[in-house]
């Protein structure tokens, strides 16, 4: 029987893992360290800007922890989608703290560093070879789109980290990786078995999270073998049941029977999982298909705007009553009053508001079938965007004065009506960034769009 | 009679990338889980009555390995973008707490 295990100490590097689960899994003989390091749930604000979601000093102390475990056990490290979105910026944002820790720890090791951030006249020329296609749904692609985006990553598969492994690479930094990818290529690597490889990598990429209670950020291990695999969380006082362990293929993914990944879809249909004992889990069954062509998922986000927020509240009855029509006055008066401040501007200001109900249909918007009823208090958050901070700040001045007194014809005489909790009441929020790009590039090959940097780390 | 809410281990929205949303309604005992299938209240169709959605969008799967319901619809909105509110997609299931289950 052949055996390739795998070690993830937790979801997202930076999380945080506790020290004494990491040291029991490295006594179960792992074949490699692999963490992923990002995410698109929090939004396009770290492909835009490039600021990961997680601190210098929070990923540092997870990495360093990591660096370590690696060169006793000497073993591969992995780490996927560094610095949030896997951009270039994010990318030497991670090599930097891995290298400082290789200065600090006397750690020395072979480093590759493995780009996904894409070339925009590389995806202009796919683009004119139709070998750019849109998923479900997607926003229009276009030249302009790739132009005004902040950044493009591309999702890379485990080839290219597989690549880096092959030229005797210790440590591999990825850009923007598919979580699964990075589990899945040492196992691949070793011979494992596609099916299970894959679906192994799947429950891997959260960590403890497929633990029937996840107390904290924890990791898990997997042992794959000949026809099955076997999952197991770390901390010994947590445990996985079938049931949780099927559970997690429902994670994020619309689909839970077909996953697909860029060289393939790994198919759980037939997937039947078992108790291994009281806290492991056997998985058997799975399949992985291998696509026709190969496609690499394509992330963009651009800039949309400068932001100012403001955050209010109502109480009054007969304005609640009638709160559409009065946002709707308010709205339009307001838009009026913009251009007089604005008069330079061709046609209208250029700004964009969103008025938000808290306590009504602010959370589901258009999703909310309870929108209409009328409740006692609502909270109110003004969202104006201009081309430039000054100017979304002018806005939100004059908005949050023109809202607070704006009438309803039951009074008669000047109204306050919106509860004002900040003074000033306007807080400035900087730039927006928005996902504009949801396709996939069929490439060459799995290569092209990764290329591969190698050096030496305390050597 | 019993909600949904009572019935079921967890309820939860998610994103299932920027684009899509996905709900997952799980079960501890297999008999709960088929007693609400077999309810007939979550279906295609019931579920678009309540977000307000056309039939077709809508992907349903029961996971019987998981005992778990699942649906997923593309974002009204995408994740993050101007006019959404629930970056994380987490707060959207609250609508299905409360349907009764015969």
């Amino acid at each position: 029987m052949t055996e390739s295990r795998v070690l993830s100490p937790c979801g997202v590097l930076g999380s945080g893992f506790p020290e004494s689960s990491l040291e029991r899994g490295l006594l179960m003989g792992p074949h490699a360290l692999v963490c992923d390091g990002g995410s698109t749930d929090m939004g396009p604000a770290s492909l835009g800007t490039g600021v990961p979601h997680f601190s210098r000093a929070a990923t540092k102390r997870d990495l360093r922890l990591l660096l370590l475990a690696r060169a006793k056990l000497e073993i591969p490290l992995i780490i996927g989608s560094c610095g949030t979105a896997g951009s270039s910026k994010g990318l030497s944002w991670m090599r930097e703290i891995c290298l400082d820790i290789s200065r600090e720890e006397g750690l020395a090791f072979n480093l590759a560093l493995v780009h996904s951030e894409q070339n925009k006249e590389y995806l202009k020329k796919r683009m004119s070879e139709g070998r750019i296609i849109p998923l479900d749904p997607a926003p229009v692609l276009t030249e302009k789109t790739i132009d005004s985006s902040a950044h493009i990553v591309g999702m890379m598969g485990d080839e290219p980290i597989s690549e880096a492994l092959g030229q005797k690479a210790d440590v591999v930094l990825a850009g923007r990786a598919s979580d699964t990818s990075i589990f899945a290529c040492v196992p691949l690597r070793m011979g494992a078995d596609r099916g299970l490889s894959w679906h192994a990598a799947k429950i891997l990429e959260c960590g403890a999270a497929c633990a029937v209670t996840r107390k904290r950020p924890d990791g898990i291990f997997a042992r794959i073998r000949d026809d099955h695999f076997i999952i197991e969380p770390l901390d010994p006082e947590m445990r996985c049941t079938p049931q949780s362990v099927a559970s997690h293929t429902l994670y994020e993914n619309a689909d839970p029977f077909h996953i697909v990944e860029p060289g393939g879809v790994l198919d759980t249909t037939k997937s039947a999982y078992s108790a291994e004992d009281e806290r492991a889990v056997c998985v058997r069954g799975s399949a992985y298909q291998i696509a026709d062509s190969y496609s690499v998922k394509l992330e963009g986000a651009e800039l949309a705007g400068y932001q100012s927020v403001i955050v209010g509240g109502v109480r009054d009855p007969y304005i609640l009553r009638q709160l559409d029509s009065w946002l709707s006055g308010m709205r339009t008066g307001f838009a009026e009053r913009a251009r007089e401040i604005f008069p330079d501007e061709d046609g209208d200001p250029n700004y964009h508001l969103v008025i938000r109900v808290y306590g009504r249909d602010a959370v589901m918007g258009p999703l909310e079938p309870l929108a209409k009823e009328i409740p006692h208090e609502v909270g109110l958050l003004f969202e104006i965007m201009a081309n430039d901070q000054e100017s979304a700040r002018a806005l939100a001045s004059t908005l949050s004065h023109f809202a607070v007194h704006y009438p309803i014809p039951e009074w008669s005489g000047l109204i306050s009506g919106i509860a004002f909790p900040f003074a000033p009441a306007e807080m400035d929020k900087g730039p927006v960034y928005r996902f504009n790009i949801n396709h996939i590039v069929y490439p060459d090959d799995p290569y092209e769009m990764f290329p591969i940097k190698y050096e030496e780390a305390g050597f | 009679m019993a909600t949904l809410g009572e019935l079921a281990k967890l309820i939860r929205s998610k994103n299932a990338g920027p684009f899509n949303l996905t709900f997952d309604i799980m079960f501890e005992e297999e008999e709960t889980y088929r007693r609400v299938i077999n309810s007939g209240a979550i279906t295609r169709e019931i579920f678009g009555q309540i977000y307000n959605l056309p039939e077709e969008t809508i992907l349903l799967v029961h996971h019987d390995a998981a005992r778990a319901i699942k649906i997923s619809i593309p974002r009204p909105c995408y994740s993050a973008d101007l006019d959404d509110a629930d970056c994380y997609g987490g707060q959207q299931y609250g609508p299905l707490v409360e349907i009764e289950i015969l």
